[in-house]
């Protein structure tokens, strides 16, 4: 309320996009857009990882909990936030999001850890259709997860070691139990993991692409969930659509933009 | 047939199945109640739907040995059956009564118990399940001494009705019906036919009656009027707000589907149709806001068609029209009493399930314009792969020529352990918000 402190001052909203396997919170200034945010492990309680996300996007926008005039909750957890004001499914947030940030976005195709969707997005960020797969593990973070630990690499490191393989290691098994037995026997009859990687990668982008098929392509392809921040997969990704992929620098927090932007939608329309 | 087993049916059908469908509607308040928070009034025929039904499978129980009884597939051509005064009990309408009761996954591990695959239709699953443990919510389901089966909607009946025949050891009457790609050729016709008349023999063997080939005509007929009358309490759904919702058609399906060829059910639906058109003329809708309009394809997901129905209502969505539930009515047009053999054919051969994925599509187009729909919920069945596959495809194209959204459900007609409520929700509320903008 002082002159010297004039973002304590303002109206905020929040965004909290509880997913399987990570909780995002963004905050979102009505009048400077993104304050701050953070990403949380789920964990076994969903409730305590939206309080603890919420407190650290706090603490990183330097915003106060009174601030905030209005909360939305997205993904699988979003039934399990007391202090929401609304829910919102993660399929609306992520159009939303990705539509702020890449306005030409035509279709966003989202890898989480549990689940994948392609979504094709309208005017203003609008749901026109979408697809999901959510019955298997094959085709989601999960998949890598299981993968990585199997090769002992790290999750963060399958992109970069996969783009410098000199070749690629085909997988045949589309299911996630099977390829980790491929994945098992090929490790030890001394296969490079590099190749391997790009194999796993080459699978999931191949589980992925019917849902693109079904819903079609057009205008820009804006990527999303935790995946995209796998530079092989978005590279074959690419490579498989023949254009390239906006992939932003924190891909996972496009749900919780997303659900902040419904937020601040919200709020402007009562005002 | 025993004579003694005669007695007692007929003693059950006149005096036994009356009195205690008076004594099961005893209790029982007369009409629908009140209605459901989000619905409009309740139909009142529901109760007569009920008794015809419950009368239906109570009176099964006496007619092993009374009359000739036969299993039948939902497609097949039933008519030529009546003249001969079969019971026909169909197994995919009890598999859906299993469903609805939430029995599908235990009825379904008995026959997995006995190798059959979880990838095998679930109406399969639920028969053989029955039929190897006896076990059926509705008391008991008389011995077949025929079988009969069309592979109109699928494969998969060939082969399970092959099992029931030789577990039974009893004839096994398939009518095979040429996919048709493209239009029906004369040749399929004749081949067609020459089955209907090649079937004649074996029914009068299993059932000790001659051919009565007036009496065929008289029951082509009525089953021809039926489907008719099915058709039109279906085009009642075209009014804004629909009479009925197609949940309440999920359930007044099973006459046509059990029963078609017989006067009780073309009754039924004249009633129905009275109910429906009096709604109407009051204005009087299935759900009392009826905001948008939509569309279901594939068969019932049996366990959930309430809190479906339900959770729509909520909302102010009514289902007003389904590639399912029109199966029943969409060649009828066809039916001819005078040309029963050949009528029957083009009728039976040209359902949307043998048709080209073309042919499908139109069908929906024409649906969706003529019923005003808003929106398209499509069941994709774990069971049934002959209605599931080209579902994206119908999807995208929809969208790209209607501008129809949709949502796909991952489910099963019956075996609820390929169903999950959560995953199913959030595309359920995903297509809500796509449909409100």
């Amino acid at each position: 309320m002082t002159a010297e402190d004039p973002i304590k001052n303002r109206d905020c909203v929040a965004g909290i996009d509880v997913g399987s396997l990570s909780t995002e919170a963004l905050i979102l200034d009505m009048e400077c857009g993104t304050a701050g945010y953070a990403i949380v492990q789920t964990g076994a309680n969903s409730t305590d990882a939206a309080v603890s996300a919420l407190e650290k996007a706090l603490a990183a926008s330097g915003i106060e909990r009174d601030q905030i005039r209005r909360i939305v909750a997205t993904g699988y957890g979003r039934v399990s936030i007391p202090f929401s004001d609304k829910r919102v499914t993660e399929i609306s947030c992520h159009a939303m999001g990705a539509f702020h940030l890449f306005p030409d976005t035509g279709i966003v195709i989202d890898i989480g850890g549990q689940d994948s969707k392609v979504i094709r997005v309208g005017e203003g960020g609008r749901v026109l259709d979408f697809a999901m797969n959510d019955k298997c593990a094959a085709g989601t973070g999960r998949f890598l997860e299981v993968m990585a630990d199997k090769l002992q690499v790290a999750l963060d490191d399958m992109g970069p070691l996969s783009l410098k393989a000199g070749g690629e290691i085909g997988i045949s098994s589309v299911c996630t139990v099977f390829a980790e037995s491929e994945v098992v026997s090929l490790v030890a009859r001394n296969h490079p993991k590099e190749e391997i990687i790009r194999g796993l990668h080459r699978a999931i982008v191949n589980r992925v692409w019917s849902m693109v098929k079904g819903i079609g392509v057009r205008g820009a392809v804006t990527m999303s969930g935790g995946v995209a921040k796998n530079s092989g997969v978005v590279s074959l990704m690419e490579e498989k659509l023949g254009q390239p992929i906006h992939v932003y620098s924190e891909p996972q927090i496009i749900g919780a933009l997303g659900a902040a932007l419904v937020a601040r939608r919200d709020l402007q329309d009562v005002q | 047939m025993s004579l003694v087993k005669r007695a007692r049916y007929h003693f059950m059908k006149d005096i036994g199945a009356p009195a205690v469908m008076r004594l099961s509607g005893a209790g029982r308040k007369k009409g629908p109640g009140r209605p459901k928070p989000g619905f409009g009034p309740g139909l009142n025929c529901a109760v007569r739907l009920k008794e015809i039904m419950t009368r239906h499978y109570f009176l099964s129980r006496y007619a092993e040995g009374a009359k000739p009884v036969a299993w039948v597939t939902s497609g097949a051509p039933v008519e030529i059956l009546r003249p001969f005064g079969f019971y026909t009990i169909y197994p995919e309408n009890h598999g859906a009564l299993c469903g609805a009761q939430r029995l599908g996954p235990e009825l379904c591990a008995e026959a997995e118990a006995h190798g059959y695959h979880q990838d095998l239709c679930s109406y399969a699953r639920i028969d053989l399940g029955h039929f190897l443990s006896g076990k059926t919510p509705v008391g008991r389901l008389p011995r077949p001494d025929l079988l009969f089966a069309s592979n109109n909607i699928c494969q998969t009946v060939v082969y399970w009705y092959r099992v029931l025949a030789h577990q039974l050891k009893i004839p096994l009457l398939l009518f095979d019906t040429p996919y048709n790609f493209e239009d029906i050729t004369e040749n399929d016709v004749a081949y067609m036919v020459r089955q209907l008349e090649e079937m004649i023999p074996v029914l009068e063997e299993v059932s000790g009656r001659r051919f009565d080939s007036r009496k065929f005509q008289e029951m082509t007929g009525i089953s021809r009027d039926s489907s008719f009358a099915w058709g039109e309490v279906l085009a009642t759904m075209k009014t804004r707000p629909a009479p009925m919702t197609i949940f309440d058609a999920f359930i007044h399906l099973a006459p046509i589907v059990s029963l078609r060829g017989l006067p009780v059910a073309l009754e039924y639906y004249h009633i129905l149709l009275r109910e429906l058109r009096e709604r109407i003329e009051q204005g009087i809708g299935a759900i009392e806001n009826e905001r948008k309009r939509l569309m279901w394809d594939n068969i019932a997901i049996w366990y959930k068609v309430r809190d479906f129905s339900n959770l729509f209502a909520e909302r102010g969505m009514n289902f007003v029209t389904a590639t399912y539930t029109n199966a029943w009515a969409e060649t009828i047009s066809l039916m001819d009493a005078d040309r029963p053999f050949e009528s029957m054919a083009r009728t039976y051969s040209l359902v949307v399930l043998n048709n080209s994925l073309d042919h499908r599509l139109q069908l929906m187009e024409r649906l969706i314009k003529e019923y005003h729909v808003d929106g398209l919920v499509i069941h994709s069945a774990k069971s049934c792969k002959p209605y599931s596959v080209g579902q994206y495809d119908i999807k995208r194209l929809l969208m790209d020529r209607l501008g129809i959204p949709s949502v796909i459900v991952d489910a099963d007609i019956t075996d609820f352990r390929a169903y999950s409520e959560e995953q199913t929700r959030t595309r359920l509320e995903a297509f809500f918000e796509t449909l409100e903008g």
